[in-house]
């Protein structure tokens, strides 16, 4: 191995390094805002929000555990996460402009998941947050996994 | 190290601003209980509510209650506790928020045993049974009867005044109020016209003991 090599893959694994800082910051900015709203707001809270919580609050935990030392290998847990945590997101944006029909809806009984509890600048909602982060996080893991070497 | 220090600076950064936002919006919050409840002291006591206690006495808390509260009945001894170790001091003002379905059938009930001068001890009556009327969060009139009896109530006529105009009227105004005031849980308390800052005994006792120490000076 020569030293060029491997002094280019620890610069590597710095860039990756800092990728999934970001992803750690937009998750962890996730988890606070949504208890805020949950907790301190006392927002209703619909099932479909329930659920992209469980896939956002274990990204805001798992992600710093592999900053110190660096681990490449939290990428193979993250994705699966954000991935799925992306996809229901996205689902319930779709659900939320109506372009889901109304009877494979998940939420009947409590606090419609169709409803709009908040909206900033006239057409920002929590759903699209939701989208935002999750696919900020997918595209800055995806990066990672690129940009780090093995 | 650099990275250490980074990381570091980011959690505490946006604990930070959690932890601020949180005291910032509590106390915002606050403030606008306030103003509602300033805006709407009109709605806050009526001539037709029943009372406990002095009549002049230096301490008034209103209570949003519904008999069918578990919650309500836990409060009632506490509160009268409360007045017995201040007496002459506190008068409690009951204002009725019937949430529980039914429950305003047992309201009805109360105040037409209040017409008979067996309010009291008819409430005392109910609370103690509560268990037995309420299911599954829905009060049953038909299951309450019988607390009822041995307190010498003329039952016959009780039943009559349930349907009187003026008792449902005294409901109707104190859901009104409520809304007013924007009481959306029982038992909701003011203390001589102040909100509860946050719902819990210990800052029930605080705003009375506050109220009393200011009115000894």
């Amino acid at each position: 191995m020569n030293m060029t090599k491997s002094h280019e893959s620890i610069r590597d694994n710095t860039a990756a390094w800092a990728l999934i800082f970001i992803a750690w910051l937009v998750a962890s900015v996730s988890t606070l805002g949504v208890l805020f709203f949950g907790e301190v707001m006392h927002l209703p809270t619909c099932v479909l929000c329930w659920y992209q919580r469980i896939f956002m609050f274990p990204l805001a935990l798992i992600l710093p555990i592999a900053l110190f030392p660096f681990d490449r290998n939290v990428l193979r847990y993250a994705l699966p996460l954000a991935s799925i945590g992306f996809l229901i997101a996205v689902f319930h944006m779709l659900l939320m402009a109506g372009l889901i029909p109304e009877n494979i809806k998940p939420c009947t009984q409590g606090v419609p998941c169709s409803e709009t509890v908040i909206e900033w600048f006239g057409f920002v909602t929590i759903p699209m947050l939701s989208v935002l982060a999750f696919s900020v996080i997918l595209l800055l893991l995806i990066m990672a996994y690129f940009r780090s070497s093995n | 190290m650099n990275k250490k220090i980074l990381f570091i600076t980011g959690l505490t950064g946006l604990l930070l601003v959690f932890i601020t936002g949180t005291l910032f919006y509590t106390a915002q919050k606050e403030k606008q209980v306030e103003q509602v409840t300033k805006a709407n002291l009109a709605s806050l006591v009526r001539m037709h509510s029943p009372t406990l206690g002095k009549a002049g006495a230096p301490v008034v808390i209103v209570e949003f209650f519904d008999p069918a509260c578990e919650t309500c009945r836990r409060f009632y001894p506490l509160v009268k506790q409360m007045m017995a170790e201040h007496p002459d001091k506190i008068r409690l003002v009951l204002r009725y928020t019937p949430f529980h379905s039914g429950s305003d059938q047992i309201v009805a009930m109360l105040e037409a045993a209040r017409k008979q001068n067996k309010f009291w001890p008819s409430l005392e009556a109910l609370l103690t049974s509560q268990a037995d009327w309420v299911q599954r969060h829905t009060a049953n009139p038909s299951l309450a009867w019988k607390h009822l009896e041995g307190l010498d109530l003329d039952l016959d006529q009780l039943k009559a005044d349930m349907a009187a105009p003026e008792i449902l009227q005294v409901i109707a105004q104190d859901i009104e109020d409520a809304q007013a005031l924007n009481v959306t849980k029982t038992p909701e308390f003011f203390v001589n016209g102040n909100p509860l800052p946050s719902f819990g005994y210990e800052q029930l006792k605080r705003l009375v003991d506050e109220a009393l120490s200011s009115t000894q000076r």
